[in-house]
């Protein structure tokens, strides 16, 4: 039973370990899918757990705080937009741009607006995404196997990772039962296409953006006041690129992004819990692995040795109708 | 009728438009200075004394200034052959353990200038071959090399820390790092050359591998304009369809391009590594990598606009190291900010002035 | 079609569907349409024939909304209209099938019909819609397509059909298809027909836009020729002939004779022994071809754009890899080498398409000067490129082909068409080669570097080369050939010599006769 408790805690963390990439990756998949290859999700993740836990602090409101997660990432969503749609800078280049831009301006302004060494001050408790404990959580406890799971895996998140899940059936919904999912599918495959049926490409790819924008600000949101209680330095650490590569490991679908994210979540979760700790006959496995082992995974995915992995055709390239 | 057709003379690409990029950059950062409550004018003032007001400012100046040419011949030549890599830092980190490793062989048996070749061709030995895998997925298998270096950077990540926390480590010691080299190991300090202009080094690191640096712009320069070898990449990075006409092959091409940057990128650590600390640490390239994306596009992806854009980098990181300290409300990140808004406007916006500029222009330019 | 100053009837039914008045269109130094005037009657199959680049693309283009004109009107139906964008275009009730098609490839039939017509936020609601009025379509008209085939599953011709049923879906009464048989199989092009027909009987009014006559005179009601952006005359198909509209397509330069003496054709130098290429999708682009080339001769391939001609040169340039079958240089078999090795075996390519390959247009024109032969030891030694020695042999080469300006360091961007040929021209002559492979020499290039660039082939002809030159240009295939292979969905159809008559060469090209 023991084994089963372990398992349980980390099955526990692993989901909480995920919840960032996958609100991300969905944020990733809308922008992607209609043609814009977006690096620079960290960034976004950056600045809304900053605005975030600021409102949170200010207000102690954690539905203001996610407000202004969301807003100050649609502002970043919509620069990139700027630079790559309107004015076809390269795509890439300005997701760069902008993920430094997250980097240095949050830590900016974090010291000169609190002077708490580029942090915000911890956020009150009611500022925060608190734990929700689902009805019978308590007393389905002690029912074996599935008493354990209910009470620690799926009881006891907060609100936010709720969304995440729901967020993943809705991302399918809107693209592939939405006039507006249809038509951001095409212009990532074929802009021409959409142009030419009296559609506005440009229009189009903004308003993708825009909710790449909303979607990367609840990641950062959760990172800010949920999963913790304040904005530190770089605290999203590369998860921005994580979701990318779970965005490339599920091959631009909502459904597999979820499973992508859930297992690159299960191996930090594992990653921590094996730390200091030595497999039977393996001996002590150096976390580095786990922590290497989603951009491995990808690498070898676009490698095409686990199927083939094919992205939008028009992604990355700027719509042009002009000869 | 288009603006895009229309040609300006090199005087206004190469020269104008970066120039009020580079303005429009700062303007904005100026701003932020302004938001957060300081004279954007003195911070300024405070940021150039801090990076070229005496002998060790500039120093550390010309420093930075190093690694940044590096990695900005790195990002430069690949993008000549029409590849984005993102992966100099990664490059430039494994880079290192080829520079320490030369280091902890030699350093006790010869002097530094013997030491110096092997550890150059160690650390860009290492660079390249992080840089071939993700080359040859994309020679080989056409996976996005901008993905895959990406991703190299964070694998290199996690396989460096592996390697210092649990076989460089000094036995014994917390700090997860390589023994410190002796002067065998270590590259010397140039001393002499700021004492020619009479000025005093004093702490700064500034070394020998400045003029390592130097000697690779020539290099590249002489690869990229003067080879049979540059001339394919150029082919290949403009018109791919061309270089398949012209029998240039595109496997060959792409993977020594990228074993050359990844090369460049490794030697990077040698300023830092052997000309700084004297051993290998943690997360040494400190985002010189990224900043070589900056250099490259500030500086057209040529050697000597690289050199110029390294130098004003290398300011921009010694001049904002003083600024925190005078203007303690403004921290170093504001470099970061500055270094994202000078990629935004020279590179992803490059674009934006140019209309203007040509109708300003044209009435002028037609003979 | 209606004359200038008959009265206005208040009848739309009588009204032309489209009249176009006075369209002028520039782009930069390129004058695409002059002042063209035109009217389409309703219910007619009304065809646009012309050259490449004589500007009919631009004009629909405008039609269509993607471009707009810089002066002139456009009346439907009699009403003037601005069409600004695609979605203006399709409300005035006009529908275009792009020679590039305009559909997703991994979305299905039903999606790509849907795609900008959608009939709510939500699919769901659209797709039963979508669906009945498919089934009339495909009743109304014979246009068949299963709704749920993914389009890169489809063959080609499936697919345009699947551009025809997007336009109809979205209430088109006009059509316009621009080069629609391009990438037709002739089964196909003729199913197309049929079609054309059936819709025209149906009332709806079709623009045929096209450069092959037989098209024209298959089907068409009415025919427009235009020539060098000018809308040069209008007729009816049954009072015209392939004669006079070739005439009126190319103007006063109907035959460009070039003085050349009688062949002497000597050993045999390049063979090509029953190959056959498929594309990418696995479509058989040249079908079991065989042909010898001699020394001293010119052969020319003839053929409609799109018959495998493209393909068969670019696997005898080792561009393209072969599927099977055999090519020799001088007896030694080749297939499959790589571009640089049959260089060096003395095979020179001037490629179809100077912007893409040919040249680098961003290079400066010395740098041109070298492409394919930079490797070349004259070039500098070793590794290094001995720039002094390479500008100074391309300023030999502009002197010596008169390209202008004269100036090595001008960007190759900035030549003229003819100018940029001349490059390329002056590149794979003047290294000497013992074989040259020519594809459309002379495409959008002007006339006085035609005459310049057409008497450096003979010349190198005179000078022993074996040479094999592919065109569409029948004119340019007859002036300049010794013998003459005709191509035909991806075989060679037959042979004929120079001084064949040009309506049998034309019969063969149509695939009607061998």
């Amino acid at each position: 039973m023991e084994y089963f408790d372990i398992f349980v805690s980390i099955l526990g963390s692993a989901i909480r370990l995920s919840i960032p990439l996958l609100f991300t990756a969905l944020a990733g998949l809308f922008s992607e899918r209609a043609g814009i290859f977006d690096i620079g999700l960290e960034g976004k993740m950056l600045v809304s757990a900053f605005a975030a836990a600021c409102v949170a602090y200010l207000t102690a409101n954690p539905w203001l705080g996610l407000l202004a997660g969301i807003g100050v990432s649609i502002v970043f969503s919509l620069v990139h937009g700027f630079a790559s749609i309107t004015n076809r800078g390269n795509q890439i280049v300005s997701g760069v741009a902008l993920n430094f831009v997250a980097a240095g301006l949050t830590v900016v302004l974090a010291q000169a607006w609190f002077g708490q060494g580029g942090r915000t001050p911890q956020v009150p408790g009611e500022g925060r995404f608190a734990p929700i404990i689902l009805p019978g959580a308590d007393a389905m406890r002690d029912v074996p196997v599935i008493g354990p799971l209910y009470a620690n895996v799926i009881s006891g998140n907060n609100i936010l990772t709720y969304i995440a899940f729901l967020m993943v059936p809705l991302s399918w919904w809107v693209l592939y039962r939405t006039r507006f999912g249809l038509r951001l599918r095409a212009a990532g495959e074929n802009p021409g296409a959409v142009d030419t049926a009296g559609i506005s490409v440009t229009w189009l790819r903004y308003r993708a953006l825009i909710v790449t924008g909303f979607l990367a600000g609840f990641a950062g949101t959760y990172l800010a006041i949920a999963q913790s209680a304040a904005f530190i330095n770089n605290m999203s650490a590369g998860k921005g690129y994580i979701a990318l590569a779970a965005l490339i490991f599920a091959k631009w679908k909502p459904v597999p992004v979820m499973f992508a994210c859930l297992l690159f979540g299960f191996l930090d979760a594992f990653a921590n819990f094996m730390q200091g700790k030595s497999l039977p006959w393996i001996g002590e496995v150096p976390v580095q692995i786990f922590q290497a082992l989603p951009y491995i995974l990808t690498c070898v995915l676009l490698a095409g040795f686990i199927g083939v992995a094919r992205p939008p055709k028009a992604g990355g390239v700027p719509y042009t109708k002009e000869r | 009728m288009t603006t895009a057709s229309v040609s300006l003379p090199g005087w206004i690409s190469y020269g104008v438009i970066p120039l009020l990029n580079l303005l429009l950059a700062l303007f904005f950062s100026g701003l932020v200075v302004w938001w957060i409550g300081e004279d954007p004018f003195e911070a300024l003032k405070f940021l150039v004394q801090g990076a070229l007001g005496r002998g060790d400012a500039i120093g550390f100046t010309l420093f930075y200034a190093t690694s940044f040419i590096f990695t900005g011949l790195s990002v430069a030549v690949a993008f000549h052959a029409g590849l984005f890599n993102i992966g100099s830092e990664g490059q430039a980190y494994v880079g290192g353990l080829g520079a320490a490793l030369v280091a902890l062989a030699l350093d006790r048996y010869v002097p530094w200038y013997v030491t110096m070749p092997f550890a150059i061709l160690g650390a860009a030995a290492f660079g390249a071959a992080w840089a071939f895998i993700p080359a040859w997925l994309q020679a080989k298998r056409g996976s996005h090399i901008v993905i895959t270096t990406i991703m190299f950077n964070f694998i290199g990540a996690a396989l460096m820390v592996y390697l210092l926390v649990h076989v460089l480590i000094v036995p014994g010691k917390m700090a997860p790092e390589t023994r410190t080299f002796l002067p065998g190991g270590q590259l010397p300090k140039l001393d002499w050359l700021m004492a020619l202009f009479g000025l005093k080094l004093g702490p700064a690191p500034f070394n020998v591998s400045f003029l390592i640096a130097l000697v690779m712009c020539f290099l590249v320069w002489l690869l990229i304009w003067r080879t049979k070898l540059g001339y394919e990449m150029r082919t290949l990075g403009i018109s791919p369809s061309a270089a398949v006409y012209a029998g240039i092959p595109y496997v060959r091409t792409v993977i020594i391009a990228m074993l050359i940057s990844g090369g460049l990128a490794g030697m990077m650590s040698l300023n830092a590594v052997m000309g700084a600390s004297a051993r290998l640490q943690v997360e040494f390239v400190a985002g010189a990598g990224f900043v070589g994306i900056a250099v490259s596009l500030m500086g057209r992806s040529h050697p000597v606009g690289i050199v110029l854009a390294a130098i004003l980098f290398g300011v921009l990181y010694q001049g904002g190291a003083d600024l925190s300290f005078e203007m303690p409300n403004i921290t170093r990140d504001m470099i970061v900010v500055i270094q994202g808004l000078v990629i935004l406007f020279a590179g992803a916006l490059e674009y934006m002035l140019r209309p203007a500029l040509v109708r300003l222009y044209q009435p002028f330019g037609r003979t | 079609m209606m004359r200038k100053g008959e009265p206005l009837s208040l009848d739309t039914a009588s009204l032309p569907a489209i009249e176009l008045v006075g369209i002028d269109k520039r782009f930069g130094a390129v004058h695409a349409n002059k002042n063209i005037n035109l009217t389409v009657a309703k219910g007619s199959i009304h065809g646009i024939i012309g050259e490449n680049g004589a500007g009919k693309s631009t004009l629909m283009s405008i039609l269509y909304g993607f471009y707009q004109a810089d002066q002139g009107e456009i009346r439907i139906s009699g009403t003037p209209v601005a069409i600004r964008d695609s979605q203006a275009a399709i409300t005035a009730g006009i529908g275009m099938v792009h020679q590039h098609f305009m559909l997703v490839e991994n979305f299905t039939v039903l999606e790509n019909v849907m795609l900008g017509a959608e009939g709510g936020q939500l699919l769901a609601k659209g797709v039963t819609g979508v669906r009945r009025e498919l089934k009339r379509l495909e009743q109304d008209y014979g246009l068949e397509v299963d709704p749920d085939a993914v389009i890169e599953e489809l063959p080609v011709g499936n697919q345009q059909r699947v551009e025809i049923l997007k336009a109809l879906y979205r209430g088109a009464e006009i059509l316009i298809l621009d080069e629609p048989t391009g990438v037709l199989t002739p089964a196909e092009a003729d199913h197309l027909f049929r079609i054309l027909q059936v819709l025209r009987d149906q009332g709806k009014t079709i623009i045929l836009i096209t450069h092959k006559l037989r098209e024209i005179m298959a089907i068409t009601d009415t025919v427009s020729v235009m020539r060098r952006g000018e809308m040069v005359a209008t007729r009816k198909t049954a009072e015209t002939t392939v004669e006079e509209l070739a005439e009126l397509m190319v103007g006063r330069r109907v035959l460009l004779r070039v003085e050349k003496s009688e062949a002497n054709p000597g050993a045999v130098l390049l063979s090509v022994r029953n190959l056959t290429v498929k594309d990418s999708r696995g479509v058989t682009m040249v079908d079991d071809v065989s042909f010898d080339v001699r020394a001293g001769e010119i052969v020319g391939i003839a053929g409609v754009a799109g018959n495998g001609q493209s393909e068969l040169l670019e696997a005898i340039a080792g561009i393209r890899k072969p599927t099977s079958g055999e090519i020799f240089i001088e007896g030694k078999p080749v297939q499959g080498a790589d571009p640089s090795r049959l260089r060096a075996l003395g095979l020179a390519h001037i490629p179809e398409d100077r912007h893409h390959m040919g040249l680098v247009l961003k290079f400066e024109e010395y740098e041109n000067s070298i492409l394919g032969y930079h490797r070349d030891q004259r070039y500098g030694r070793g590794g290094m490129l001995d720039l002094e020695a390479v500008r100074k042999e391309a300023e030999e080469k502009i002197a010596k082909y008169d390209i202008r300006p004269p100036n090595p360091r001008l960007r190759t961007a900035n030549f003229s068409g003819g100018n940029q040929q001349k490059i390329v021209v002056a590149r794979e002559i003047e290294r000497d080669p013992k074989m040259l492979i020519i594809g459309q020499p002379t495409r959008g290039v002007d006339i006085g570097a035609i005459e310049f660039i057409h008497r450096r082939i003979i010349d190198t002809r005179d000078a022993g080369k074996a040479v094999l030159l592919v065109s569409v240009e029948l004119d340019e295939i007859r002036s300049l050939s010794d013998r003459i292979l005709v191509m035909f969905a991806g075989r060679v159809v037959g042979e004929k010599t120079a001084e064949a008559d040009e309506q049998a060469l034309g019969l063969m090209m149509a695939g009607i006769a061998a």
